[in-house]
């Protein structure tokens, strides 16, 4: 038992060593500050003071594109999964298939209701 | 003979058998889990919340109605109160993974210290979603409830609603907007708040030498893991709430 602890801690140290240094943290928190600075530049700035860009599709794209880039950072980093196994980190990902193919599903399924069976009344905004 | 000597030759696989292939303490694994399985949960929320949006032909705009500083402004500043919000919980998960490294190091002083900005942050946070709640739920805001509930004359529901749509202006669609505001941002803010609990107790076993005395502080670590998992839900939350 005290062996099997001792090979326990010496992975972790040794995964950390070459991981997450104090440095790489602050590294990685620079990263996800700089990346919701901009999401703020755009919404704000762009979007509603400077009226440069119009909301739509490829703005909403934009942004879980770069909400994406986010969360790798937090998990990857933060939650240390890049350094763990392979095959741990395929057994915590690959399950998210169903959230994509539920997503798929459900955007599709809330246009089909959309179009057919709309009837709340809605009022013209002068 | 030669295939029946290969038949006993001792496999060194990480999956034969006899060593644990992941090298992972169990209860991390178990968190890991855990998290997975709670992500299923808020995706299945903020799907729904997609679905709704996709469902309805008009929807609240965002820039309209997150719109107050509490104790500074009351309305005119889309955006930046949220911004503090999330400011503060990215700040608290790098104090979280600085007390996991600390812990890493059996550094029980810099384990404090930094457990104890981190609890902060959460609390500071909550507290932020608190005053957020309160400035729309005086707005008229709540579950089950939206500014022109009660209101039947369809001129008057329109322009009491008219603050918050660019587009058109729906009863159903705000009356979907409150629900859902509240019961994804009121399950995150749940999250904070157990975060929070679980902080100060790992805390205090800190301040006790529990990890000091067990030669390890996976404690921090495991704990950790769900602190990251909490501000990795509101970076979504953030986006589809407040952006899109």
């Amino acid at each position: 038992m005290a062996n099997h602890d001792h090979t326990l801690d010496s992975h972790d140290a040794h995964a950390h060593g070459e991981g997450m240094g104090v440095k790489r943290i602050w590294q990685v928190f620079g990263i996800l500050l700089f990346i919701t600075a901009i999401e703020f530049l755009v919404a704000l700035g762009f979007v509603h003071h400077w009226h440069i860009v119009e909301k739509g599709a490829a703005l909403y794209a934009f942004y879980v594109v770069l909400t994406l880039i986010k969360a790798y950072y937090i998990v990857a980093f933060f939650m240390h999964l890049k350094f763990e196994k392979k095959s741990f980190i395929i057994c915590c990902s690959i399950v998210f298939i169903f959230i994509i193919y539920f997503i798929v599903l459900m955007l599709i399924e809330g246009n089909f209701l959309l179009t057919h069976f709309q009837e709340h009344p809605v009022y013209p905004n002068k | 003979m030669d295939s029946l000597s290969k038949l006993d030759e001792v496999k060194t696989t990480p999956w034969s058998g006899g060593r644990e292939p992941w090298s992972i303490e169990y209860g991390k694994i178990m968190m890991w889990f855990f998290l997975v399985s709670d992500a299923f949960t808020f995706s299945s929320f903020l799907i729904y919340y997609g679905a709704q949006k996709f469902a309805q032909p008009t929807w609240i705009d965002a820039d309209k109605i997150f719109q107050s500083i509490p104790g500074i402004a009351d309305h005119g500043q889309p955006l930046v109160f949220v911004g503090i919000m999330t400011f503060i919980l990215i700040m608290s998960s790098v104090t979280m993974v600085l007390a996991v490294e600390a812990g890493h190091r059996n550094s029980k002083k810099e384990v404090v210290k930094w457990m104890i900005w981190t609890i902060l942050g959460g609390m500071a946070f909550v507290g932020c979603q608190a005053l957020e709640w309160t400035h729309l739920h005086h707005l008229g805001f709540w579950f089950g409830t939206n500014p022109a509930t009660g209101l039947t004359d369809p001129a008057a529901i329109s322009a009491k609603l008219q603050p918050y749509f660019t587009n058109d202006i729906s009863y159903t669609a705000a009356l979907q907007f409150s629900n859902l505001f509240f019961t994804i941002t009121g399950f995150h803010g749940f999250h904070v708040t157990v975060g929070i609990i679980l902080n100060i107790i790992i805390l205090f076993m800190v301040l006790n030498n529990t990890f000091e005395k067990r030669g390890t502080y996976l404690m921090i670590e495991k704990v950790g893991l769900y602190w990251h998992f909490v501000d990795l839900v509101w970076v979504f939350v953030f986006t589809f709430f407040y952006l899109i």
